[in-house]
């Protein structure tokens, strides 16, 4: 297993733990990733409201790099692994709409041509979920578990775009790729329809009065579960940041762990907690780290 | 002197006017088969704060009510979470249109989308800079074209929380400053022309 990987901005910053995690647990895995050379902002939630030409040429100058690094190596075709599903939809957004309009393809081919790159249109973006589900078998994670999660209800949030518009992995109606998944490393599945619904995204930052409304549904859907486990930085923020702010607001506990997946892999593979950056996480519960066997920590949070 | 950079301004707006025409041209063709079932407004979890529906909206788009649709915060409040464009029993790509009304809101420099265009506008700079997104730089850049002291007091819990956290951190900006002017400048060029 290789891909070229795509980090993207949030997992140099303020995700920095859901990179360490993705690429300690694909070690641990025996895949290898190739960081795509210089590769630039996707455009986020940004540019599309700025400009449509400029929100797919931005993604298109990642895809066209490693298509070019797919030419020139002996390494077969790779397919590009985004851990982030904002950053994913734009990649994806740019490999589905140049394989079907080729006129958009040669204007986007226009931009690209001021950075000398060229993009063909023959390389697959990849959600590290997808990856996960598609390309690893439930054996690979049987041989590897060294600490079960015996007794963890976990509860599998999937958000939004790596589910939708472009149905890839899963049910975009009724997510459920996760669950195998969790079952292998021996936690128990949580049950909740709030897999797939919203988080606000950037709501919480523009206008707080209505994203703190969707989180505050998902916190509480959540009861009674140990820990969400996220796939996306911006989720994985909603979820963790403002629990305090939403305690107070509803006057209810709805204080819960909030881990990437990859991170909550490698706890089962019994891997340490700094090679997951573990205390980077804004929202992790004394009861969770007893529960799963992990020394107390002796900060006030 | 005077003269000159008022007829350049004059011939900026008058451009802008066509684009914003042509965005909103595009907008009503995407929506062109809507039949009004309303799953859209049934399936939007932001629907809750919107004063149209997503449903009343697509048809304010029909019938060229431009002073309407700017007036409402609903396009605003769209998250992206693509539930309508999933279930759109004629296909339409909603959440697409939502993002060009988005987009010609920034342009127009609407009052009410403010904070939100200036948000996506600081980061674009940040990335046209640097390739990549350095948090600290955009927000900071945020705050200051926000011109209201109050917005970032909102932020100095979470903003703490970060730095205490080292997830404030620079970024790792491409070799070359001015990373991706040259990208930005022919997009422009290209969105003129066409």
């Amino acid at each position: 297993m290789k891909y070229f990987y795509y980090p993207g901005c949030s997992l140099e910053g303020t995700a920095q733990e859901y990179n360490l995690s993705t690429e300690t647990f694909m070690a641990a895995v025996g895949a290898e990733l190739i960081e795509i050379e210089d590769w630039v902002c996707c455009g986020a939630s940004a540019a599309a409201p700025t400009s449509h030409l400029l929100s797919l040429a931005l993604p298109a100058i990642n895809l066209a790099i490693a298509e070019k690094a797919n030419a020139e190596n002996q390494n077969g075709n790779l397919d590009i692994l985004v851990p982030c599903s904002a950053c994913y939809i734009n990649l994806k957004r740019v490999e589905e709409v140049t394989r079907k309009d080729t006129a958009l393809l040669n204007k986007i081919n226009l931009v690209l041509e001021v950075e000398g790159h060229q993009l063909q249109g023959n390389i697959h973006v990849r959600h590290l979920l997808d990856v996960i589900v598609r390309d690893m078998g439930m054996e690979m994670f049987r041989e590897r578990l060294k600490k079960p999660l015996d007794g963890i209800s976990v509860a599998p949030y999937y958000g939004c775009q790596c589910l939708r518009p472009y149905r890839v992995f899963d049910d975009p109606e009724d997510p459920r790729s996760m669950e195998p998944i969790l079952k292998a490393v021996g936690a128990s599945v949580h049950s909740w329809n709030k897999g797939g619904q919203c988080c606000g995204a950037s709501h919480t930052t523009t206008k707080p009065e209505v994203g703190l409304e969707l989180v505050a549904a998902i916190l509480k859907e959540a009861k009674g579960a140990d820990a969400i486990v996220t796939v996306c930085p911006m989720c994985q923020m909603n979820l963790e940041a403002y629990q305090k702010k939403i305690a107070h607001k509803y006057q209810e506990d709805i204080n819960i762990t909030i881990l990437y997946l990859p991170q909550l892999l490698c706890l089962a593979f019994g891997l340490s907690e700094n090679k997951i950056g573990l205390d980077l996480n804004l929202s992790v519960t004394d009861q969770f780290r007893e529960k799963i066997g992990l020394k107390q920590r002796k900060s006030s949070e | 002197m005077n003269l000159m950079q008022k007829t350049k301004t004059k011939t900026k707006t008058e451009k802008d006017d066509q684009l914003t025409n042509k965005l909103l041209t595009s907008v009503k063709e995407m929506v062109q088969t809507c039949m009004q079932c309303g799953t859209c407004t049934a399936s939007c979890p932001n629907a809750f704060a919107m004063d149209y529906t997503p449903r009343y909206l697509w048809r304010l788009v029909l019938m060229e009510k431009t002073d309407e649709i700017f007036h409402s915060k609903t396009f605003t409040l769209c998250s992206s979470c693509y539930y309508c464009t999933l279930r759109c029993p004629r296909g339409l790509e909603l959440t697409d249109a939502m993002a060009l009304l988005k987009q010609i809101a920034a342009r127009q420099k609407l009052p009410q989308y403010k904070q939100s265009s200036l948000f996506y506008k600081n980061f674009m700079e940040s990335v046209r800079r640097h390739g990549r997104v350095r948090e600290m730089e955009f927000m900071t850049l945020y705050f200051i074209t926000m011109k209201n002291p109050l917005v970032p007091l909102r932020f100095i819990p979470l903003g703490m929380k970060l730095m205490s956290k080292g997830k404030v951190s620079l970024g790792n900006p491409l070799k070359r400053s001015g990373a991706l002017n040259a990208v930005f400048k022919k997009v422009e060029e290209l969105e003129a022309g066409s």
